[in-house]
């Protein structure tokens, strides 16, 4: 039930906004974040829940940045 | 460092068993979608935990939507998954004389409610933190546009005081894949607080095999010590959704939740607020559960036993013909045991 998925803002209008997913194109309820059309979103039941900060690519460079560092730590409890 | 170091990393782990707890129904199926468990070793077990609303709903919840929705005048909406659960008397889907609509939003609901004013339309609001927030939306739009026949039935629940219970239990887990969708509106801080509380690592997961791979292989190097981790950085923020937040809060408080599987759990739930009773359908009191003999559903949830430990599992409850939520709903622990690893 907590499914979420993310998708690009093509318009906003009166704190309605449109949203595509690859192709397909829903409304969502943009009451609770501030979007503007071009904005990648989390979009959960039809409402915004979040503007996305980074790109699925970037997310994956910042995920493995932070395994390096956590691998570089000595493993104490091993 | 690519997906394939990460699999050949946790590939090799041969300390301890460990065992990490998602709870978040729809990390079930990412995980169980992936073939996660397949790329771990024998010594890293995961096991899924209260994180799917379905699942975690009590009887007495689902057999007062059925009395609701076989009321004249009276419309039930709600999200599909919640028609096939079983109450004490049966599902909403197969209840004689039942009115229900089923929608993908909640907001939906205003316009069946503003389009037939002489139905009582109810909306079954179930969910955690991710789907509070469309609540309160949906309690101020019903106030704003003065609509008189549209109300809720709340099981909302709430994730850490489950969590603590957890950690309480007998259970034997060393760290938690903390809910992505959750944490996007509640912020990754509160699991940072409740790490420091239990002792235990929390990593935040998004829902792709390396953000969820990056989560467990974390927690490995963790085990034993209170971390927080967020591999779900673009919708995550320490802080989360403000907004949401004090819109929740506004139209909202804590209470006491009744689990399935764990029982009734102080300041684990939200109902509405006094000054908004007049929007609640009769959510207080909805306490019992009614488990039908041989459904080890609520063991499942509890994370005492797995699906397949269940005698009923894949033989009496399949998911073509369900016996226990978790079996029902496409975010429960047996339904994608049986889809992805059991057969």
């Amino acid at each position: 039930m907590c499914v979420a998925m993310p998708g690009r803002v093509l318009t906003v209008e009166n704190g309605i906004a449109r949203v595509e997913f690859d192709g397909n194109i829903i409304e969502a309820r943009a009451d609770l974040t501030r979007v503007a059309p071009g904005d990648r979103v989390l979009v959960h039941a039809g409402l915004i829940i979040q503007k996305l900060s980074a790109t699925e690519a970037e997310e994956m460079d910042a995920i493995f940045a932070d395994l390096r560092e956590i691998m570089e730590k000595p493993d104490e409890d091993r | 460092m690519k997906t394939a170091d990460l699999i050949a990393i946790l590939s090799a782990y041969n300390g301890r068993l460990l065992t990490f707890m998602e709870v978040c129904g729809t990390h079930t199926a990412a995980i169980s979608e992936c073939g996660i468990p397949s790329l771990l070793p024998p010594t890293i077990r995961l096991i899924s935990g209260p994180g799917c609303p379905v699942c975690v709903t009590v009887s007495a919840y689902i057999d007062r939507l059925i009395e609701l929705a076989t009321t004249e005048n009276t419309c039930v909406v709600s999200f599909g998954d919640l028609l096939r659960v079983k109450g004490s008397r049966g599902d909403l889907r197969s209840a004689v004389g039942a009115r229900v609509e089923m929608i993908y939003t909640p907001f939906k609901a205003l316009e069946l409610a503003e389009s037939d004013p002489d139905t009582t339309f109810v909306f079954a609001a179930v969910g955690f933190e991710t789907t509070a927030p469309i609540y309160a939306l949906l309690a101020e739009q019903i106030i704003a546009r003065g609509i008189k026949n549209l109300k809720l039935l709340t099981a909302l629940k709430t994730m850490p005081a489950v969590i603590r219970t957890l950690c309480a239990g007998e259970n034997a887990i060393d760290g938690f894949i903390a809910p992505g969708h959750v944490a996007t509106v509640t912020g990754s801080a509160l699991f940072g607080k409740l790490a420091r509380e239990t002792g235990k690592p929390f990593a935040v997961a998004g829902f792709t095999a390396p953000s969820l791979l990056a989560a467990i292989l974390a927690l490995t190097r963790s085990a034993g010590k209170a971390s927080l981790f967020n591999f779900y950085p673009s919708a995550v923020t320490e802080e989360g959704n403000a907004e949401a937040l004090t819109r929740v809060d506004r139209y909202f408080e804590p209470c006491t939740a009744s689990w399935r599987g764990l029982g009734a759990i102080p300041h684990s739930g939200l109902r509405l607020r006094d000054e908004f009773a007049h929007l609640d359908a009769g959510s207080h009191g909805l306490t019992e559960d009614h488990i039908p003999a041989g459904c080890h559903c609520g063991e499942v949830i509890a994370g005492r036993s797995r699906p397949c430990d269940c005698p009923m599992f894949g033989k009496d409850c399949t998911p073509e013909s369900p016996f226990g939520a978790c079996m029902v709903s496409m975010e429960g622990a047996c339904y994608h045991h049986f889809i992805n690893d059991k057969h």
